[in-house]
């Protein structure tokens, strides 16, 4: 479970911005929970600040009821092992295979050849890219790309995966496949999975519960077809106005 | 004749070791200290302001200062060095504190093309600021890096070339002494064309290596 407490983030540039405000949000474990808003509304922010990227101003973020900025050393190592990131530039090693790109996270917790061999080999069937395995990023589509990132994410079996704008670069099609996909994860791997997206589609299709956050604030959270259906805020307004 | 071929073989031999000894040594200087250049910047793996600026200014001044002028200054400590201050060898003591600096930006340069999304992704995944060095930045720009070190060592042989203005050996000091002192304008030619060749060639295999080994062009 992921409480988010009274969470606020400023940025000291030449003038104040005011990123996130005191924002509240929880997720439950097996949720797949989006978190929608336009450009600039901060939810990039947020899922920075979840991801240990950004540290919040004020608030806190638990997750299984520990403070995650309290956390050093091994802890917050085993945290991080709790947690896939999936980005929407992919941000692949570009001069790492694709195996060796999975590979990545494992190397890191130094696991054995063999077990990271096998595990290795369990992600791309996961992903459906097992014929591309000595192949680099660049010779991959954009779907493909994405695929692999979270192939790389799921390596160390991750409890949440976060993904930030996964399907923002991706045509319609490559899109409702990687949502598929991430379905697929969260059913059969039972991942809670927050998506951070301005597409109120991908919200529709595979979200339980949906977050509208604007200008730094959640404006209204709730079951997805609650919202969908009988929209309170102006701002959940405004994007399901947007849909049609 | 046969005595100026010898004289030109030995030239051209002197001013590769220079130049190469020089590149070697330079970038096991200059190697760590871009690293350490980059890692302190107030975006890097390590920030911290105060050591960022020192380097920095530690390089700038070290690429100010004319090189003639370096190889005069460093006399005592290349006596110190080597021994003596004429030869090819004792030349390769300011060309390496010359070229340190410089290898100290091109890498630089080269680590700050790394996608710094690259870098969130792995410090989300647990990397330490070590293994990001390690298995990151420095893998990521291999490419960079050597394209980095075609350029200086272009920039070596020009420098070698400059010390020969006090003896230090190779093809600037023939052409210096054929050309400038004695006024055969062949001679200076054809030591031209001989740099000439040994730059094309370098670059060239600089160039392919540096394509191989990309794996974002294909």
């Amino acid at each position: 479970m992921i409480e988010i407490k009274n969470l606020s983030k400023h940025f000291d540039s030449a003038s104040r911005v005011d990123a996130l405000q005191n924002v509240n949000l929880t997720v439950e474990d097996g949720d797949i929970c989006g978190i929608i808003g336009m450009s600039g509304a901060g939810k990039s922010t947020l899922l920075r600040c979840i991801s240990m990227l950004e540290t919040p101003t004020e608030g806190s973020i638990e997750i299984d009821g520990k403070d995650i900025f309290s956390l050093k050393g091994r802890e917050l190592l085993e945290l991080r092992r709790q947690m896939g990131v999936v980005f929407q530039g992919y941000n692949l090693l570009m001069q790492r295979t694709i195996y060796k790109n999975i590979a990545f996270p494992l190397e890191l917790v130094k696991t054995p050849k063999q077990e990271l061999e096998k595990r290795v080999g369990e992600l791309l069937e996961l992903v459906g890219l097992s014929d591309k395995a000595q192949m680099y990023p660049a010779q991959l589509s954009g779907g493909q790309r994405q695929r692999v990132a979270i192939a790389r994410a799921l390596a160390s079996n991750p409890k949440v995966l976060l993904c930030d704008e996964p399907t923002s670069a991706l045509d319609p099609l490559t899109t409702r496949s990687i949502l598929k996909l991430l379905q697929q994860i969260n059913r059969t791997l039972g991942v809670t999975i927050l998506i951070i997206t301005h597409e109120i589609g991908v919200v529709r299709s595979i979200c339980n519960r949906v977050a509208v956050i604007e200008a730094g604030s959640i404006a209204e959270q709730g079951k997805t077809e609650q919202v969908f259906a009988n929209p309170q805020s102006q701002a959940a307004k405004q994007l399901l106005d947007t849909a049609f | 004749m046969i005595e100026n071929l010898d004289m030109l073989l030995n030239g051209t031999l002197e001013t590769l070791y220079m130049s190469l000894t020089s590149v070697v040594f330079a970038y096991l200087l200059g190697l760590p200290l871009g690293v350490l250049v980059v890692s302190t910047a107030p975006h890097g793996i390590h920030p911290s302001r105060r050591l960022h600026t020192i380097l920095g200014w530690i390089i700038d001044i070290g690429r100010s200062i004319p090189f003639i002028i370096l190889i005069v200054d460093l006399f005592p400590l290349t006596r110190a060095i080597v021994g003596k201050i004429i030869g090819p060898t004792a030349a390769v003591v300011p060309l390496v504190v010359a070229a340190t600096p410089f290898v100290a930006r091109m890498v630089e340069t080269s680590l700050e093309e790394v996608d710094q999304g690259v870098v969130e992704a792995a410090r989300t995944m647990g990397a330490t600021g070590w293994e990001i060095i390690c298995k990151v930045l420095l893998p990521e720009s291999v490419p960079s890096l050597l394209r980095g070190m075609s350029i200086t060592t272009i920039t070596l042989i020009g420098y070698s070339a400059m010390a020969g203005a006090i003896g230090s050996g190779g093809l600037g000091d023939i052409a210096i002494r054929y050309g400038m002192h004695r006024y055969d304008g062949a001679m200076m030619n054809i030591t031209l064309v001989l740099i000439i060749v040994i730059v094309a060639v370098i670059q060239l295999g600089f160039n392919r290596t540096a394509a191989r080994v990309d794996r974002r062009l294909r």
